[in-house]
């Protein structure tokens, strides 16, 4: 039984109109509109107050009470990268906010935020400008509402820590008493508006705790799986083993003796496009997670044979690897790479290959929704809270600003929880059942029903020049892409995927041509952090190391060569560059070479020579507009097996809001790095995906993750860029060129398991 | 009927005696902070102590647990302020922090075996339990510094 009095206590409100709970009727708000940002870039944002009500469609809320207090809604999901502990800096920054008295409310999903999809290692980037400007907005309006008040200029009115100081007579009023006359002061239009200087910063750049850490130390944090709703039941989900399989029978007689449980109900197949659509099947509902669990158990499910059904991961190795041994379509092309080699004398080829991996997060998927009187109101652990309300939407056939999802904790996503199959899993029981019903996805449902991360092959080929130096370089890939998701007839890598590292490698070689061939998905495919990255850079620069290897050449010189002088490499106008302009985000080698310098440098590279099965190893990759290099060490023992004493990693970020966080993102990428080095992997066998649980799905565990990782942040004030994804893709190259260098064996298949042994 | 003490509190429990622990103490006590990971003693996010001990609480079953002292990361002190909880504050250990009640937990009665852990030791008894995110050099040095040791490398 449940405990009821407990339940309601640690219940969410429910919040139609959320805000008047949040903060009160006399609260001085202001709102900044900005871009409904994508990959295809930003508008121009706009800043609403209340004084022109007309106008209000604001994006992100900073409330002042009459009682000082400094309430920000946050509209970024907190998944362990700190954003929405961080962007708050910002703005606490420029309003010269006491810290102490600004308290973080977690917005519901709602687009007149503009994207709250917390994915692709954006929110810094994304809203940076948009968080300042609301600062400096909602300082300047209330140093006019306390010069109206005194009847002085504005101009000999400032900010400081949380009050407004006339500095001639040395009065000063709070932020909280001056609260209600600021409501009634005009928006300062933006060239007004004046920002602090980075000398007089207090916050940003600093390293202050994040909000969330003293919940998460003592247990009261509150993530999807703990989310409760009044007279909730609980449903674990039949899926066919096979995607694509449709129910043909079951029968539910002993799953319905299992004590606790209440009834079965289908799930629709999965029809169209896979989307973020439930996958169908067969649901238990019963009165707790674990006689759910049990009941499935019990039940007896017939499924129709798939399409997919003759998936076989190692026969389909074969397919991406035979795609990429023929001409491709070209997505890039410098020179006349052809014509190179026709007269190449000398040509080095090598074939590459990274399998399907699942995200894994900590915490499975989880969501509890209501369904009722045609609204939804749902908690879940999700990146995405917007894509819920159109997901939920759509499976109910309602309209989307009737369904209400409230954003927990994440325990990890990585990708994963920024697709809400859950969710709508959860609101079509509910509606089925006409109770509250809770969705938690076991770890084997997470492992076995993941939107999984491409499988990959790749194919290169360089001429050899003078010095062992490319005069010509070919490189060719071929995967399931992300597209299949949402179009079942897409072929091809999409655009977004060319550019996490294959149409804009930046060496200086000039005869330059990447290909792209077609591949057909047998899975669901999604995004998982740091997307194509990872395998895309784990050819590029294990290749690059084969090169130096070949021409006896140091890799740090060799890899400074290829790289060449400091310069801005231009990339074709199409090039997506995560919609910023490539004026703004350049591509720098300058920026570039610095990184390389500093991890190498940090590693002790020019002292270390390789021995006993010890090596270092380097490779540099942008993502994320975002410059990273990692120098690894490696040991590898007498039977094969490879331990990682340390890590040295350069990132250069721009702008850094808050370093610690910048740590420990670049830290867990380092571990996010070596597991997909060393151990993770998906394997399909019939159709069927072979890994189940963390047994023999793998992710490093402390005694096998790189024992320390070193971040070196370099000093910038460029444009902020991305910190959550860019430390993954060159860990993953630069361990492998450690063990290249440290037994002569090169890793052209991932993970190394044990072809060390 | 099973009785337990969870917390300090004595409790009586008349369910399925196959249950395990975590899913009584999520589901019927509300002490979410001990969490599920993988339900097979893979990933030490449901630790918890009995007696005093490290347990997977996904793998003790409720009839097993009857009679014992269970204490969770709620209990584990009334302020939060057990040396390990200290210490990863100060390190500011989690990230999403979804597998750190287990990490703490687990810490918490190393050290109390071991008051002053090798870092040998501290991964032979760390290694059950999986941090996605990968917190596990600050875990490491939370834990030197509960335990009094210096802390190494670079922060
Ligand atoms: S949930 Fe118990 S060990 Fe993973
Ligand atoms: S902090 Fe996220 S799993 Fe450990």
């Amino acid at each position: 039984m449940q405990n009821m009095q407990n339940m309601q206590k640690i219940d969410f409100l429910p919040r139609r109109t959320f805000l008047a709970h949040l903060v009160s009727s006399s609260a001085f708000l202001i709102g900044a509109r900005a871009a409904g940002l994508d990959f295809t870039g930003a508008t121009t944002g706009e800043l609403v107050s209340d004084a022109d009500k007309a106008a209000w469609n604001p994006n992100v809320y900073l409330g002042i009470e009459p009682d000082g207090r400094v309430i920000l809604i946050m509209h970024r999901s907190e998944m362990g990268t700190g954003s929405r502990s961080v962007l708050p800096m910002v703005l606490a920054e420029e309003l010269d906010a006491d810290w102490k008295q600004v308290t973080l409310e977690q917005a519901i999903g709602d687009q007149k935020y503009g994207s709250q999809n917390t994915d692709g290692s954006c929110s810094i980037r994304d809203f940076y400008d948009t968080f300042r400007e609301a600062g400096a907005t909602a300082r300047l309006m209330l140093e006019r509402a306390a010069a109206a008040k005194w009847g002085v200029s504005a101009a000999e009115c400032r900010v400081a820590n949380h009050f407004v100081v006339h500095a001639p007579t040395k009065r000063k009023l709070g932020f909280g008493e001056l609260a209600t006359l600021a409501r009634q002061q005009p928006v300062p239009r933006k060239e007004e508006l004046r920002f602090k200087s980075r000398a007089d910063y207090r916050y940003v750049g600093k390293h202050l705790p994040t909000a969330d850490r003293d919940s998460l130390v003592n247990g009261t944090g509150i993530f999807g799986i703990d989310a409760t709703m009044p007279g909730m039941v609980h449903a674990s989900i039949e899926r066919s083993p096979v995607f694509g399989g449709k129910l043909k029978s079951y029968d539910d007689k002993e799953a319905k003796t299992v004590r606790g449980v209440l009834q079965t109900v289908t799930i629709p197949d999965l029809a169209g496009p896979t989307m973020f659509q439930p996958l169908g099947g067969v649901a238990v509902i019963a009165n707790s997670t674990w006689a759910a669990a049990k009941g499935r158990e019990k039940l007896k499910v017939e499924w129709t044979e798939s399409p997919n059904a003759g998936y076989d991961s190692s026969k389909f190795r074969q397919t991406l690897l035979e795609t990429v041994r023929q001409p491709q379509k070209v997505v890039r092309n410098v020179g006349d790479v052809d014509a190179a080699f026709a007269k190449a004398t000398n040509i080095h080829e090598a074939e590459y290959y990274a399998p399907h991996l699942s995200h894994a997060p900590m915490e499975p998927v989880a969501a509890v929704a209501e369904y009722k009187d045609g609204r939804v109101v749902c908690h879940a652990n999700t990146q995405n809270p917007q894509a819920v309300q159109d997901t939920v939407a759509q499976a109910l056939g309602i309209d989307k600003k009737n369904v209400e999802c409230h954003v927990t904790l994440l325990g990890g996503g990585f990708g994963r929880k920024s697709k809400p199959d859950y969710v709508a899993e959860a609101a079509l029981l509910s509606k089925a059942v006409g109770k509250p019903v809770k969705v938690t996805w076991s770890r084997e449902d997470d492992i076995r029903f993941d939107y999984y991360h491409t499988v990959a092959a790749m194919y290169m080929k360089a001429a050899i020049g003078e010095r062992g130096k490319p005069t010509a370089w070919l490189q060719r890939v071929a995967y399931p892409s992300i597209g299949t998701t949402f179009n079942p007839a897409a072929t091809h890598a999409e655009a977004f995927e060319m550019m996490m590292g294959w149409n804009d490698v930046p060496f200086d070689i000039p005869n330059h041509r990447a290909e792209n061939g077609p591949a057909k998905n047998h899975v669901r495919i999604g995004w998982l952090r740091s997307v194509a990255n990872i395998y895309q850079a784990f050819a590029v620069h294990s290749f690059l190391d084969e090169l130096a290897h070949l021409a006896k050449r140091d890799s740090l010189e060799y890899l400074l060569d290829l790289l060449g002088a400091p310069r801005i490499v231009k990339l074709d106008n199409n090039y997506i560059n995560h919609g910023k302009s490539q004026d703004q985000y350049p591509l720098d080698i300058g920026r570039m070479r610095n990184v390389v310098e500093m991890a190498a440098e940090k590693s002790g590279w020019a002292k270390k020579r390789p021995g006993a099965g010890r090596a270092l190893g380097i490779a540099a990759h942008r993502s994320f507009l975002t410059y990273v290099a990692a120098a690894v060490e490696v040991e590898v023992d007498q039977s094969g097996r490879v331990s990682i004493p340390n890590i040295e990693i350069a990132v250069d970020a721009g702008t850094i809001i808050n370093p610690d966080r910048v740590r420990s993102q670049f830290e867990g990428a380092g571990v996010f790095g070596a597991s997909i080095a060393l151990m993770s992997g998906i394997t399909a066998k019939n159709g069927m995906i072979e890994q189940s649980n963390f047994h023999d799905y793998r992710v490093a565990r402390i005694n096998e993750a790189p024992r320390q990782v070193n971040v070196h942040i370099l000093n910038s004030s460029a444009p902020p860029a991305g910190v959550g994804e860019p430390g993954v893709p060159p860990v993953i190259p630069a361990i492998c060129n450690a063990i290249a260098a440290a037994t002569g064996r090169r890793i052209r298949e991932l993970p190394v398991g044990r072809q060390l042994a | 009927m099973i009785q337990l003490t969870v917390n300090g509190q004595k409790r009586q429990f008349d369910g399925d005696p196959e249950m395990p622990l975590l899913w009584y103490l999520r589901e019927e006590l509300q002490y979410t902070g001990t969490k599920y990971g993988c339900g097979q003693g893979l990933c030490g996010a449901c630790t918890v102590h009995v007696n005093g001990k490290a347990v997977r609480s996904c793998q003790t079953l409720m009839s097993s647990a009857a009679g014992q002292s269970i204490t969770t990361i709620e209990g584990l002190s009334a302020t939060a302020s057990h040396p390990v909880q200290q210490a990863w504050r100060n390190h500011d250990v989690p990230q999403c922090g979804y597998c750190q009640s287990g990490q703490i937990m687990q810490a918490a009665a190393l050290l109390r075996e071991k008051p002053r852990p090798t870092d040998a030791e501290i991964d032979a008894a760390m290694k059950g339990n999986i941090c996605r995110c990968g917190t596990y050099q600050r875990i490491r040095a939370a834990i030197r510094d509960a335990s009094g040791q210096t802390v190494k490398g670079a922060r």
